[in-house]
């Protein structure tokens, strides 16, 4: 859990004030980060009944629902921002959910972690499953259902008609420029609908 | 950490109203009387005080036991003591019974001041909204201006919610469990034949039964079979009882066979014995009349905008008399208020009465929710 550096991301692009729908909240650390410095009036979801109680335990308001299912019963346009902090790969409703995100915030702020890293990739050559920092599951164990690069994320927005409004990649923390598709670990995204 | 230990021996209490209750069926109570229980001190500065709303069934005896009757422990003692989720040496925990009810509070039981008989049948009809105005007083007459929490499951977590809507300002958090906004016209049907199941029985006499010396048990047992059935899950009644039958085999006969028969017969003469039939009608009227977005057309959301107190809201996946969908309706409607609202759906298997029992996820989380309010 301690693998956030991504918050400060998404911190500085949260204005005060603003209403927030954190979706795999997990035990509402971000939440409760943007309540502190941004002062949002902020919601949590998640359907693990540990992170439920994580998140009470937080004092973070949280929202039982199995997010593959839709984000049904919040209204359109709801949120001024909507966040999926490394959670996207672990749903298989990909589309869905980008899609429902964008229905009930302005704008989405997705990150995930980044399949084409190249240490990922030399893992494969190798003959392994890549684990690191980013991906620290094992094949048999790990949460994540989806394994997609940055690329691939590109080409899913373009296709969707969703706007890509900001992208930051970063190597444990650093921040890349060039070839983020090989040199990124993790992917941070600023969506919008497009026109 | 402690164990979690009962609160002991406990003492009902009374308190006596001279002031009339103006009721929202166009009634009024002159006076009246509250029977109630408090466990826990209240703190210097007031503002450690729950109150504890009691279903269709239920009673101001929440917790502990009487000192003549060491078995007849609260109805909620699972969730009320030391050590418990709502930690009695933290909070001053309030249990009330309601006004028409049969357990000491004013009700159809008690005597009409103005003819020196009981109230029967006359007694006016009562509603969540009335029984949180009672409460209310109560409150005041124990010097609690703000409650930390009003929690309440079913029936009761109606009252949690009214008591945010009408005293949002005396409400500090509010927890509502396997509760709805209003009941659907199934939940109404289940209520209906549950009175008329009172009202055809030949000894209910209008409602003026003690006057005749009689009560109409077979109408109260069947409406609490009817209930019961509603309270349990499909699966958990096969699990415990499936198809057994008593005799190993069927004997072609109307004397209990199945198993499943034994039981809502004894559930239903158990409850017949001791409840009160004009307290279960008015009751279930509580119920359906309950619906505080018929005043704003229908708009849920707009009748929660009063509320400013933080929510908890908890269902259970196998409730289908208050399902989870009920729970998430009340869940929406705070979220467009932007209130702070948790919402936690529990899986267990034992339908509405779940909210009665000590699921261990269900109290983690009432345990989580209860630690963080501050006193």
């Amino acid at each position: 859990m301690a693998y956030r550096y991504d918050y400060e991301v998404i911190t500085q692009w949260i204005a005060p004030g603003e209403k927030v729908l954190d979706l795999g909240c997990g035990d509402g650390s971000l939440l409760k980060h943007l309540a502190e410095v941004r002062q949002v009036q902020g919601y949590g979801v998640e359907n693990d009944p540990d992170k439920l109680l994580a998140c009470t335990r937080n004092g973070v308001n949280v929202i039982q629902m199995d997010m593959e299912k839709g984000l049904a019963g919040i209204e359109d346009g709801f949120f001024d921002h909507v966040i999926m902090s490394l959670s996207l790969q672990a749903m298989h409703n990909t589309q869905g959910i980008l899609v429902e995100m964008l229905r009930v915030a302005r704008e989405a702020v997705v990150s995930f972690p980044n399949f084409g890293y190249w240490r990922h990739r030399q893992s494969i050559l190798n003959g392994r499953m890549p684990v690191s920092e980013s991906l620290p599951h094992q094949w048999f164990n790990t949460p994540n259902v989806r394994f997609f690069t940055i690329s691939d994320f590109d080409a899913l927005c373009e296709m969707n008609g969703i706007a890509v409004r900001e992208r930051l990649a970063f190597d444990e923390g650093k921040l890349i420029l060039d070839e983020p598709n090989f040199l990124a670990s993790v992917a941070v995204y600023r969506l919008g609908r497009g026109a | 950490m402690i164990q979690p230990q009962s609160v002991g021996v406990v003492v009902p209490q009374r308190a006596h109203f001279a002031e009339p209750l103006a009721l929202r069926s166009g009634g009024t109570l002159p006076e009246y009387e509250l029977v109630y229980e408090t466990y826990g001190e209240l703190n210097a500065d007031h503002s450690n005080a729950v109150l504890v709303c009691h279903a269709l069934s239920g009673s101001h005896h929440v917790a502990g036991h009487y000192a003549d009757a060491p078995n007849n422990s609260g109805w909620w003692d699972n969730l009320v003591g030391p050590g418990k989720p709502l930690d009695t040496r933290r909070f001053f925990v309030i249990g009330v019974n309601n006004l028409g009810g049969c357990h000491g509070s004013t009700g159809p039981i008690s005597t009409n001041p103005a003819t020196g008989q009981p109230w029967g049948a006359d007694f006016p009809f009562v509603t969540v909204e009335d029984w949180v105005a009672a409460q209310a007083r109560l409150a005041d007459r124990l010097g609690i201006e703000r409650f930390a929490a009003v929690v309440g499951g079913s029936l009761g977590g109606m009252q949690a919610l009214s008591w945010s809507l009408q005293y949002p300002d005396r409400v500090a958090n509010a927890v509502v469990i396997a509760s709805a906004p209003k009941l659907t016209a199934q939940n109404i049907a289940f209520n209906e034949v549950a009175r008329q199941a009172i009202l055809s029985d030949p000894e209910f006499h209008g409602g003026h039964y003690y006057a005749h010396g009689v009560v109409p048990t077979r109408g109260l047992k069947l409406a609490r079979m009817v209930g019961h059935i509603t309270y349990l899950s499909d699966d958990a009644m096969g699990d415990k009882f499936g198809r057994s039958l008593r005799h190993g085999k069927a004997i072609y006969s109307y004397d209990v066979e199945f198993e499943i028969e034994s039981y809502l017969r004894y559930q239903g003469d158990k409850f017949a014995g001791f409840f009160d039939a004009n307290t279960y009608l008015l009751a279930t009227k509580a119920l359906d009349y309950f619906d505080p977005a018929f005043e704003h057309g229908g708009n849920l959301p707009a009748a929660l905008a009063r509320a400013t107190a933080d929510f908890l809201v908890v269902s259970f996946s196998t409730d289908w008399r208050f399902s989870p969908a009920r729970s998430r309706e009340i869940v929406y409607a705070l979220l467009h208020n932007q209130r702070n609202v948790s919402y936690a759906e529990i899986e267990s298997d034992a339908g509405h009465d779940s909210f009665l029992l000590d699921e261990a996820q269900y109290h983690a989380l009432l345990t989580a929710y209860f630690d963080r309010i501050k006193v």
